[in-house]
């Protein structure tokens, strides 16, 4: 399977900035196909959680107007080198995809 | 569905989404998700019912929240936006688009030390007024500010 999240940490001034870029259509189901008027049924990532050494750190839910690919950019007071961070999202359709990064 | 997950976490809704997240969390360390996607909110189509399904009795105007977005979006499907709160003790924030087809975008809880910051990117329909809501000691905080948007990201 094609990699679904890329995620990207920074330590500044004792908090973890972290970048998490997914991989989704994030369809809203408003969109119609040009050529059948049919409308592409809405698929989109409803939770998002993040965990560093387990403790939940995040827990997110959206909306179909997050954009495509959606990005999430969060920080973490405390967090430190080495601590292991944990990414989930589902979506409306039941799709699952769980990522792993070390802090640096 | 897994009826008996959906019964625990509608039994311990009255604790709060992250409390419910925890003990989901013992029950189940694989697959953790947090309370039920907030439908009503997701759903309500003006930003007064979604308001209503979020912050409860009402929210406080404040300047403490800082709202990060270009004014002038030329592209409606990808509009970067950056929220910082300076108000002691946030634990969520939730974002809204007034006149999105559905104006919440994303309601986000926050525990174990995350900051009060969120960075992401979202669609809009056309040039409208986005709504920052920061929970913090039980109380809501309200920040807004316009984006004009050229060319609009939700239609097709």
């Amino acid at each position: 399977m094609a990699e679904l999240m890329k995620i990207r940490t920074k330590l500044v001034d004792g908090s973890a900035h972290i970048v998490v870029l997914m991989i989704h259509p994030m369809e809203t189901g408003q969109r119609k196909d040009p050529r059948s008027g049919q409308v592409y049924p809405a698929h989109f990532i409803q939770h998002v959680t993040a965990s560093i050494n387990d403790k939940p750190v995040l827990l997110a839910q959206w909306g179909p107007a997050i954009s495509k690919n959606p990005l999430l950019g969060f920080r973490v007071k405390g967090a430190k080198a080495g601590d292991s961070l944990v990414i989930a999202w589902e979506d409306n359709k039941g799709e699952k995809a769980r990522a792993t990064a070390t802090i640096a | 569905m897994n009826q008996l997950r959906r019964l625990i976490l509608k039994g311990s809704a009255g604790s709060g989404a992250l409390a419910c997240a925890l003990a989901a969390g013992l029950l189940r360390p694989s697959a953790a998700f947090a309370a039920e996607w907030n439908k009503p909110a997701f759903e309500a189509k003006a930003v007064t019912d979604a308001l209503k399904h979020i912050a409860g009795a009402g929210a406080t105007e404040s300047a403490e929240i800082l709202i990060k977005a270009p004014d002038i979006a030329e592209n409606g499907a990808v509009v970067p936006i950056e929220v910082t709160s300076r108000i002691a003790g946030a634990d969520s924030i939730a974002l809204l688009v007034e006149k999105n087809p559905f104006p919440l975008l994303a309601y986000v809880d926050l525990a174990n030390g995350a900051e009060a910051y969120l960075n992401t990117r979202c669609k809009m329909g056309q040039t409208s007024v986005v709504k920052v809501v920061v929970r913090a000691g039980g109380k809501h905080y309200i920040a807004s500010r316009e984006i004009k948007v050229t060319i609009g990201g939700c239609g097709g």
